[in-house]
């Protein structure tokens, strides 16, 4: 069978581009279709003036937004109305709008641009909020617009009307309320700059119905005049020097090592900054969830993924590290466990560009505030270069510990018990036969873990997670995102059966627009992470741990996906073959173990010296 | 496979050594490495001895507990104060008292906030602040020589017979009377949260039929100033 990799992610056509226009084939599409051809070449001069409406469309090209996530409804209407306009634009017509805000995010996490979603008023509002509160705890740019109800009726539980700026408020980076056209340039410009610069984060704009209504000539401020009008926002970008001197004195005494690359390495765009400093300094890098490529897996110094589902010589590294040296990342309680307990022998160096971070879970001894990317390279000549050779008693030892950790939760065979299909496997296949280039979007749960263990990350950006909010349900939308904003990659959405039956509104939406996302569908039966903790943690009180789904082929048939099914482990190559040979999106369902769990595992609550290795069974 | 190019270790996994990690728990640092001296002026590493257990890490936030003043100067937009109010509960600080007024900058606003809490939650509370976009400088005027003043009004009971009496606790407490009534006066009394406390204590007796305070506002002595470090 040929391999398509790549292929079927071909750039979209101009055409293609004006999404909003059905593409079904049908009679009436046909007539649209017309109707539209006849509206663009009519070179008339435009018989209406410039609304709000306008705005949002010229502000969202001037900030390079080249495709958006939306789901009309009656207030936002005056923007669909003049959307046809700004062909430049592509819109995403989404089947709910937390689709549209977590592909939005997962835009966002693969191009490090600012991912857009819209959504109208009322219940459009509240179906974005848990995207955008998994934007929030993962720092991702992001602008959510809503709509809202025509200013005099605001406060007056109109219909579809809710407060939805109170909402938003503690889960933004920052909000607007816009009840003036006027407003709307400048709203825009700040909202942009302030999602992406120092810390990224969501930023929600709510404008009013007449305020998109409203004629306006105001005009789009330049960069200078926007951070002028931001006196409060200024991030500090650069380090402390004398935090700096600080901290290079600590890393020249350090015998035991080793640096925490967080989600911040990718922000900055330091992943090469983050290889340089840890070559000279020869220096192990383990990583979060979300640092993950942050350093190629394959590269010497990379040590791995650490936490509470993190591989055990990465956790027994950090409890036996004398110094840690952690790089935009915030010390979760899924990476550090019982704080108490936490690498009791470190002192810890702490880099991050939001002050709040440092201090906040765990108390370090040298605090550097500032861009990543920044602090590597101001520090990379401070260090000095240190000689392998002199790391060799450390670096054996973690040789074998890791020999040892990964040796003993592999399934290299690709059976669990009894022969069954074993998820750590095809996860590793998967990887293989995408030679770790692909974009990899995870779901939550055990397939989460599966993932960030087994695919083999290569490249920044490339691995995509909920981390933060652990929202189920993200993958299938987030991979949507992803596919279009790395076209030139292949995506593969990884979920379990779980988290697929929240999102899979949005199969459709990859049909519609020809987004080709791969997905691996994980299906245990099971809400699989549930299910081990009641087996581990709650004596085995299976309370609805145990989840029917449907047909999976027959579903994917019936949105027109071609769909591949394997139960044991000679038909996953072949499974994943086929879906890369797809020109389109492509289901994979895979019926794995239904009982097996992910470990080592630390329970909530205990330290990372108190791994669960196994449980009842030595395949595990 | 991608586990083999990085070392091989997937076939043939060797049974646990774990005696280098015992050793290296027991004495971390003495790993079969000189112990670690202290460089540049830094104090070395905690170790112990070999049968102690490890030293715990210290928690941020667990220091004594006292009362915070906390200045915050802001930019004056719709919902500045909800956005101050609602941090301050979903970061779990308890706010005392909240004191909001103008300044003599336009479109600036002032907010005075008291709260209980250690040094490091404090110190926490001020930086998430100044990650709200609105707030322009937050300072801990805590352990800085500082002018502390409230003002409340107290409506006390007075009769025909206490009213005098009354009258001469208000005088020598440099309260003053704003409204007289039949069986009531309005006292306005200005002071230290302490001195506030102590004159409420001192009329209670009396019986108080209604109470309002402002809440500290707080201000540096000397002739620094906050409103000028934040002029751009």
């Amino acid at each position: 069978m040929t391999v398509t990799r790549g292929e079927s992610a071909k750039a979209p056509s101009p055409d293609a581009r004006r999404s909003h226009v059905p593409a079904d084939g049908t009679a009436g599409a046909a007539a649209v279709e017309q109707a539209r051809k006849a509206m663009l070449n009519d070179t008339r001069p435009r018989r209406r003036t410039r609304i709000g409406a306008d705005v949002v469309c010229e502000a969202l090209i001037l900030q390079g937004v080249d495709v958006f996530f939306s789901y009309p409804g009656g207030v936002i209407l005056p923007l669909y109305d003049v959307l046809g306009d700004y062909p430049e634009i592509r819109h995403i017509l989404v089947r709910h709008e937390q689709g549209g805000a977590h592909a939005a995010d997962g835009y966002a996490r693969v191009t490090g641009q600012v991912g857009v979603c819209m959504g109208t008023s009322g219940p459009g509002a509240t179906n974005l909020v848990t995207g955008i509160g998994t934007a929030l705890l993962d720092s991702i740019p992001m602008v959510a617009i809503t709509g809202n109800v025509p200013g005099v009726l605001i406060g007056k539980d109109a219909f579809q009307e809710i407060d939805i700026n109170g909402i938003t408020l503690p889960m933004t980076k920052h909000n607007y309320l816009v009840r003036n056209a006027d407003d709307l340039p400048r709203v825009f410009a700040e909202a942009f700059h302030i999602a992406r610069t120092g810390r990224p984060g969501p930023v929600h704009i709510d404008i009013t119905k007449d305020a998109l209504q409203q004629e306006t000539n105001a005009q789009h401020p330049t960069p200078e005049q926007v951070v002028a009008g931001l006196p409060g926002f200024r991030p500090n970008m650069d380090a402390n020097g004398r935090q700096l001197k600080v901290a290079a004195a600590e890393i020249a005494r350090a015998r035991r090592p080793v640096i925490l690359a967080g989600h911040g390495v990718l922000h900055a765009e330091a992943w090469d900054d983050l290889v340089a400093f840890a070559e000279k300094t020869q220096i192990p890098v383990a990583h979060t969830l979300l640092g993950i490529g942050a350093i190629s897996e394959d590269h010497p110094l990379s040590y791995g993924f650490m936490g509470m589902h993190g591989w055990k010589h990465v956790n027994r590294a950090i409890q036996s590290a004398d110094l840690l040296i952690a790089i935009g990342m915030r010390f979760d309680d899924r990476v550090t466990g019982n704080v108490r307990t936490y690498a009791p022998y470190a002192r810890i160096v702490h880099v991050d560009i939001d002050p709040a971070e440092i201090g906040k879970n765990v108390a370090v001894e040298v605090p550097i505030v500032g861009d990543a990317g920044r602090v590597l390279r101001a520090l990379l000549p401070m260090v000095a270069a240190v000689d392998p050779a002199t790391r060799a008693p450390y670096f054996e030892e973690l040789a074998e510990w890791r020999r040892e950790s990964e040796g003993s939760s592999w399934h290299g065979s690709g059976a669990w018990r009894d022969g069954l299909l074993s998820a750590d496997y095809v996860v590793a296949r998967i990887g293989e036969l995408t030679e770790h280039k692909a974009t990899y979007v995870a779901d939550v749960g055990q397939n989460q873990m599966w993932l960030a263990r087994y695919a083999g990350f290569r490249q920044p950006n490339s691995h995509v997670s909920s981390g933060g909010l652990g929202t189920m349900g993200f993958s299938v939308p987030a991979a949507m995102g992803a596919a279009l904003g790395r076209p030139d990659r292949e995506t593969w959405a990884i979920t379990g059966d779980g988290g697929f039956q929240m999102t899979s509104q949005e199969l459709m939406t990859l049909v519609q627009d020809g987004i080709p996302v791969k997905i691996a569908l994980f299906d245990n039966k099971k809400l699989g992470m549930i299910r081990q903790w009641q087996e581990i943690i709650y004596a085995g009180n299976y309370h609805s741990a145990h989840l029917q789904g449907p047909d999976y082929e027959k579903l994917a048939d019936a949105y027109g996906i071609p769909a591949f099914r394997a139960q044991t482990p000679d038909q996953v190559d072949d499974a994943i073959r086929s879906a890369q040979a797809v020109d389109g999106p492509a289901l994979i369902w895979f019926e794995i173990a239904e009982e097996q769990n992910i470990f080592p595992m630390m329970p909530a609550g205990k330290g990372l010296s108190d791994l669960i290795e196994n449980w009842g069974g030595a395949d595990e | 496979m991608s586990a083999e190019s990085s070392g091989g270790w997937l076939r043939g996994a060797k049974p646990s050594t774990s005696e280098s990690e015992k050793q290296l728990l027991a004495a971390p640092h003495s790993n079969g490495k000189a112990p670690i001296e202290a460089v540049g002026g830094l104090p070395a590493p905690a170790t112990g001895p070999a049968h102690m257990a490890p030293p715990a890490r210290a928690l941020p936030g667990g220091g004594e507990t006292r009362r915070h003043t906390l200045i915050a100067i802001v930019l004056d937009k719709p919902g500045v104060l909800n956005r101050v109010a609602s941090l301050m509960r979903a970061r779990n600080f308890n706010i005392d008292s909240l004191a909001v007024s103008h300044t003599d900058q336009p479109d600036v606003s002032r907010m005075t906030i008291t709260l209980h809490g250690d040094d490091v939650a404090v110190e926490q509370a001020a930086k998430q602040l100044y990650r709200l976009i609105d707030v322009l400088k937050v300072q801990d005027v805590t352990s800085e020589p500082t002018v502390d003043h409230e003002l409340a009004l107290v409506k006390i009971r007075a009769t025909d017979s206490n009213r005098a009496e009354i009258l001469t606790i208000v005088e020598l407490s440099k309260g003053r009377v704003v409204d007289l009534a039949g069986e009531s006066v309005i006292v306005e009394v200005t002071g230290t949260e302490t001195e506030v406390d102590a004159f409420v204590a001192l009329v209670r007796t009396y019986g108080i039929k209604e109470l309002v305070r402002t809440g500290a506002v707080v201000m540096s002595r000397g002739s620094a100033s906050i409103e000028e470090a934040v002029k751009r």
